[in-house]
C-alpha cells in the first residue's frame, strides 16, 4: 500500500465523503464523515482510493478536491474522452445513470431475494449504498483489496489502478420484491406502485423465465468495462445470504445518446435509433416524461422512475442479407447519415407520412403513440452463439419512464406483430423494476423510502 | 477431493507439510548431546516422571511399563500435536524416546492400553525466548486446537471399520452391500478432508476423480470403485485388490493423522476449505458422479466445517460477535436445508434427482455461509504485523 502523504494539503481524494464503506453486513451502515484532507488509506473504515493505492497520489493532490469536482462537473456535461476519468456524483434527487450522459459499457444484473427477513435485506440496502458511493468515487470497497493476509480482501481488486470511468449504479426493486407466488414477503405489498404492472405478452415473445424478472436489479453503467462488472461483482458479493444473482447481462457498447449534441450511436443492425431520445439536460421532458412526480404516488416513488429492460436478439445475419434500400424502409431512415425519410440531417423532425406505414421511426414515435415517450438507454450485446452458427447477439433494450403503463407500454403494443423490423427481432427477456428516487446524501440509503428511513 | 489447482499445501496454508521444527523427531540421531533426562514410570493407572523441568535442546525420555496393560507414551506441544510418541511398550518393559524441543509448555502423556487421551503430566522446557511460548499467548485457541484434533482422530478411528465393511463387500463380489457402504465410508474423510490433504501423498490415492487423474499415475481410490460398482456394475481382480489398498492407505491417514500440524488459523481456513469443495464439487455433481451420493459428502463437509467453527466460537465470539451471529444463523439455515434431504437410513437424495433450481438454493447457501467463514481465520489469528 502506498499511503498518500498525510501532509499534502491536497490528497488525491474523495474519500471523505463517504468514510465507512460496504464492508459492513452488521447493519451499521451509517456512513461517518471522514475529514477529505486526513482520510488516510490505512484506515480500514476510509475509502480508499484505486489509484492512490497505486501510488498515483501525486497525480491526483495535483488535480486537488477542487480539481477532482470540476472533473466530475465536465463528466456531466460532457462525455468526451477528457471527462471520462470523473465522477458522476451518486448522491443527489434522482439515482444517476439515468438522466447522466449514456457511458459506453453496461453490466446489467437482477437478482432475487433469498431471505426472507426483512432487516437483513435492509442491512444489504444499506450496505450496497454504501459500497455504491465508494465505487462510484473511484474508492475501494470496504477494508480494500489489500491489508490484512489472513483475511479475504475486502475489495476484489480487479479495478485498482482504474478511475471511476463515470461508474453509475442505479438500483430498481421488481413486483417480487411486493408480493411473490402471493406472499407479502417483506410487508411491502401495500406499496406496490400501480404503474409496476406484470407486463403482458407482447406478439412475437419468446422469454426465457430464467433470464427474466428478479426482485432487484442493478444497473452499472461506465466507460470501462472492467469498472462496470467489478461494481456488480462486489454487490453480488456483499449480498450473498440475503441476494443472488438471478441473470446478469453484459452490453458492449451503447445504443443510445441522452446528449443531443453528440453523435448518435448505432444499434447492431447498423442504424441510428433513438435519434430524438430525451436529453439529460431537458429538465422539462424529464420532470414530464421521466421522473415519477408528487401527485403520481405512491409517495417512496417521487423522484424516482420506471425501468423496462427487455433482452432483443437481432437475427443479425438475415439482416445482412436484406437490401440497403429495404433495411432503410423497415427503420424509415437513412443508413448512413440517420436522416429520416424525406429529411436532410439526422436531427430534423421526421415527416412520419414520407414513412412506410410499418417503419419504425414512425410506430415509435410519440405522435403515434399519444404522445408515450421514454428514455432509452440500451445497449449491444453478443453472448457466445445460439450453436447454430450464429451469434447471439442484439441489443439489451433499457427504457425509463414516468409510468410505464404510459410509456413503453402502448409504444410496445404498438410496435409488436405491426413494425416490419419484427422479422428480424425477438424480445427474449423481459424484466420491469420500480427505481427508487435518489440517495440523498451520506445518511440516506437505496430503499429509505420504501421501508422507511429506519428501515423497521 | 481436491480441485487440480488446490495444492495440499493452499488447503492448509500455515501447515507445514512436515513436523515443524520445533518437534524434532524421535529416530534422530547423531551428535545431539542429551540436555535432559526424564524418568517415565507408566503403570496402569499412574505416569510418574522424575522431572517436570529440563533445559531445551535433546531430551531423553527413558520409560518403564511397570503395569500390566501394553501402553505408550506422548510428548504434546500445546494443542495436542505430537512432538514425538513411542507405541506398544510391552508390561515389564523399557523403552528410550529422544527428541529436539524447544522451549515451551508440553504435556507428556501415558496411554495404559493404548486408548484415550492417557494419564498427563506438565512439561516445560527451558531457555531462550522460543518462539513456542509466543504461540501459546492464547490458552483458549489450544484447547480449540486440541479438540478438534481429537475430532479429528477419532474421525479417522470411525473410518476404519466402516471402509474395512466397504472393501469386504467388494472383495465378496456383492455390489448392494458396497454401494451402500460406499457414502457412509467417506464421512469421517469428507469431515476432515483439509487435514488429510495436508499429508500431500494420501488424498491422491484414495479419493482422486477420474479426471484429476494426473500422467503417470494410477487411479485408485473410492473414485475407481465408485465407477466399477455404478458404471460397470461388476467387480474386477483389479477392483479387489483396489479395495485393500483403500483400507491400507486410510490406515496410513489414521496412523498420521495425529501429528498434522493444526493451528487456528488453519482450523479456520480448513473450515472454508470444506465449504469451497461444497462449491466447486459437491453442489455441481462433479464429486460423486457415478453414484450421485454428494448429498453425503456435502453434509459431511459442512459438519466437519461447523465442528472446527464450533471450537473456535469462544476467541471468535469476544472479537467479532457480529461474525459469530452470522455464522450461527448461516450454519442452522445449511444444516436445515440439507435434512430436508435426509432419508429415514441417514442416505441422502440421490443428487441426479436435485432440480437445476434445488441445486441453485444450495448454492445460494454455500454463498451465504462461506462468505462470513472466509473471514474467520483473520478472526482467530494473532494480530499481524502491518506491512
Amino acid at each position: 500500500m502506498h499511503p498518500e502523504d498525510p501532509q499534502d494539503p491536497a490528497p488525491a481524494h474523495r474519500s471523505g465523503e463517504h468514510g465507512r464503506t460496504g464492508d459492513d453486513r452488521s447493519g451499521r451502515g451509517d456512513t461517518g464523515h471522514g475529514d477529505t484532507r486526513h482520510g488516510s488509506p490505512r484506515d480500514p473504515r476510509t475509502g480508499v482510493s484505486r489509484r492512490a493505492v497505486l501510488g498515483w497520489a501525486g497525480a491526483g493532490a495535483a488535480v486537488g478536491a477542487a480539481g477532482a469536482a470540476t472533473v466530475g462537473l465536465a463528466a456531466r456535461e460532457d462525455p468526451t474522452p477528457a471527462g471520462r476519468s470523473g465522477l458522476v456524483p451518486f448522491h443527489g434527487a434522482h439515482q444517476a445513470g439515468i438522466a447522466t450522459p449514456v457511458q459506453d459499457r453496461l453490466h446489467f444484473a437482477a437478482f432475487d431475494i433469498t431471505t426472507a427477513d426483512r432487516a437483513a435485506l435492509v442491512r444489504m440496502l444499506r450496505t450496497w449504498t454504501a459500497a455504491a458511493a465508494a465505487m462510484t468515487a473511484g474508492d475501494q470497497v470496504g477494508s480494500g483489496a489489500t491489508g490484512d493476509p489472513q483475511a479475504p480482501p475486502g475489495d476484489t481488486g480487479e479495478a485498482l489502478g482504474l478511475p471511476a470511468s463515470r461508474l453509475t449504479l442505479t438500483v430498481g426493486f421488481g413486483p417480487g420484491l411486493f408480493t411473490r407466488d402471493g406472499v407479502d414477503r417483506f410487508g411491502l405489498a401495500a406499496l406496490r406502485p400501480a404503474p409496476l404492472i406484470d407486463l403482458p405478452a407482447f406478439p412475437g415473445d419468446r422469454l426465457d423465465p430464467a433470464r427474466s424478472g428478479g426482485d432487484l436489479c442493478v444497473q452499472a453503467c461506465a466507460d470501462d468495462p472492467q469498472v462496470a462488472v467489478h461494481a456488480v461483482r462486489n454487490l453480488a458479493r456483499l449480498g450473498f445470504g440475503t441476494a443472488s444473482v438471478r441473470w446478469s447481462q453484459l452490453g458492449f457498447g451503447k445504443t443510445s445518446s441522452t446528449t443531443p449534441e453528440a453523435q448518435t450511436p448505432r444499434n447492431l443492425m447498423g442504424f441510428k435509433d433513438g435519434t430524438r431520445n430525451i436529453a439529460g439536460t431537458d429538465t422539462a421532458a424529464l420532470e414530464r416524461y421521466v421522473w415519477v412526480a408528487p401527485a403520481d404516488g405512491p409517495a417512496w416513488m417521487d423522484g424516482g422512475s420506471y425501468l423496462v429492460a427487455r433482452r432483443i436478439r437481432m437475427h443479425i445475419e438475415t439482416w445482412d442479407r436484406t437490401p440497403l434500400g429495404e433495411q432503410e424502409s423497415i427503420f424509415g431512415r437513412a443508413k448512413g447519415e440517420g436522416a429520416s425519410f424525406g429529411r436532410t440531417h439526422e436531427h430534423d423532425p421526421p415527416d412520419l407520412a414520407a414513412m412506410p406505414e410499418d417503419a419504425h421511426v414512425r410506430l415509435a414515435h410519440p405522435d403515434s403513440n399519444d404522445g408515450a415517450t421514454i428514455l432509452r438507454r440500451g445497449y449491444s450485446f453478443t453472448d457466445g452463439t445460439d450453436g447454430l452458427g450464429r451469434l447471439d447477439a442484439g441489443l439489451f433494450f433499457l427504457a425509463y419512464q414516468r409510468d410505464t403503463r404510459t410509456g413503453f407500454l402502448p409504444v410496445q403494443q404498438h410496435l409488436a406483430g405491426t413494425e416490419a423490423l419484427g422479422e428480424y427481432l425477438q424480445h427474449v427477456a423481459s424484466a420491469h423494476f420500480a427505481c427508487p428516487p435518489g440517495v440523498r446524501g451520506p445518511d440516506d440509503w437505496w430503499g429509505s423510502t420504501l421501508f422507511g428511513p429506519t428501515g423497521t | 477431493m481436491p480441485t487440480p489447482r488446490t495444492t495440499p499445501v493452499a488447503a492448509l496454508p500455515l501447515a507445514a507439510l512436515l513436523l515443524a521444527a520445533a518437534t524434532g523427531c524421535s529416530s534422530s540421531s547423531g551428535g545431539g548431546t542429551s540436555s535432559g533426562t526424564i524418568q517415565v514410570t507408566t503403570s496402569d493407572d499412574a505416569c510418574q516422571i522424575s522431572t517436570g523441568t529440563v533445559p531445551a535442546g535433546q531430551v531423553e525420555l527413558r520409560i518403564k511399563n511397570t503395569g500390566s496393560k501394553v501402553t505408550e507414551v506422548y510428548v504434546y506441544a500445546p494443542g495436542d500435536r505430537i512432538v514425538t510418541e513411542r507405541e506398544n511398550i510391552g508390561p515389564g518393559t523399557s523403552a528410550t524416546l529422544t527428541a529436539e524441543i524447544k522451549p515451551g509448555s508440553y504435556e507428556i502423556a501415558c496411554k495404559p492400553g493404548m486408548t484415550g487421551n492417557g494419564i498427563r503430566q506438565q512439561l516445560t522446557v527451558t531457555g531462550g525466548s522460543g518462539s513456542a511460548a509466543a504461540a501459546a499467548a492464547d490458552p483458549r485457541l489450544d484447547a480449540a486446537v486440541a479438540g478438534y484434533r481429537q475430532y479429528v482422530q477419532a474421525q479417522a478411528d470411525a473410518t476404519i471399520p466402516v471402509v474395512e465393511q466397504f472393501a469386504a463387500a467388494v472383495k465378496a463380489g456383492d455390489v448392494a452391500q458396497a454401494k451402500a457402504l460406499f457414502a457412509p465410508s467417506r464421512v469421517g474423510w469428507e469431515r476432515t478432508e483439509p487435514v488429510a490433504e495436508s499429508f500431500g501423498d494420501i488424498d491422491p490415492k484414495t479419493d482422486t476423480r477420474e479426471d484429476g487423474v494426473e500422467a503417470g499415475q494410477q487411479w485408485t481410490g473410492w473414485h475407481r470403485l465408485e465407477k466399477s460398482l455404478w458404471v460397470n456394475g461388476t467387480i474386477s481382480d483389479e477392483d479387489r485388490t483396489l479395495a485393500d489398498q483403500l483400507v491400507t492407505d486410510l490406515k496410513d491417514w489414521q496412523t498420521r493423522v495425529g501429528t498434522a500440524e493444526i493451528t487456528a488459523t488453519s482450523m479456520a481456513n480448513g473450515a472454508k476449505e470444506l465449504l469451497d469443495e461444497v462449491a466447486t464439487g459437491k453442489v455441481t455433481g462433479e464429486e460423486d458422479r457415478y453414484s450421485h451420493t454428494d448429498l453425503s459428502d456435502f453434509a459431511a463437509n459442512v459438519e466437519g466445517a461447523k465442528e472446527a467453527y464450533d471450537l473456535l466460537k469462544p476467541v471468535v465470539a469476544e472479537k467479532d460477535p457480529q461474525l459469530v451471529q452470522s455464522l450461527d444463523a448461516e450454519f442452522a439455515q445449511i444444516q436445515a436445508l440439507l435434512a430436508k434431504y435426509k432419508q429415514p437410513d441417514g442416505s441422502y437424495t440421490p443428487y441426479d434427482q436435485v432440480t437445476e433450481a434445488e441445486r441453485k438454493t444450495f448454492s445460494d447457501s454455500v454463498n451465504a455461509l462461506a462468505e462470513p467463514l472466509s473471514r474467520l481465520a483473520a478472526a482467530v489469528a494473532p494480530a499481524s504485523p502491518t506491512p
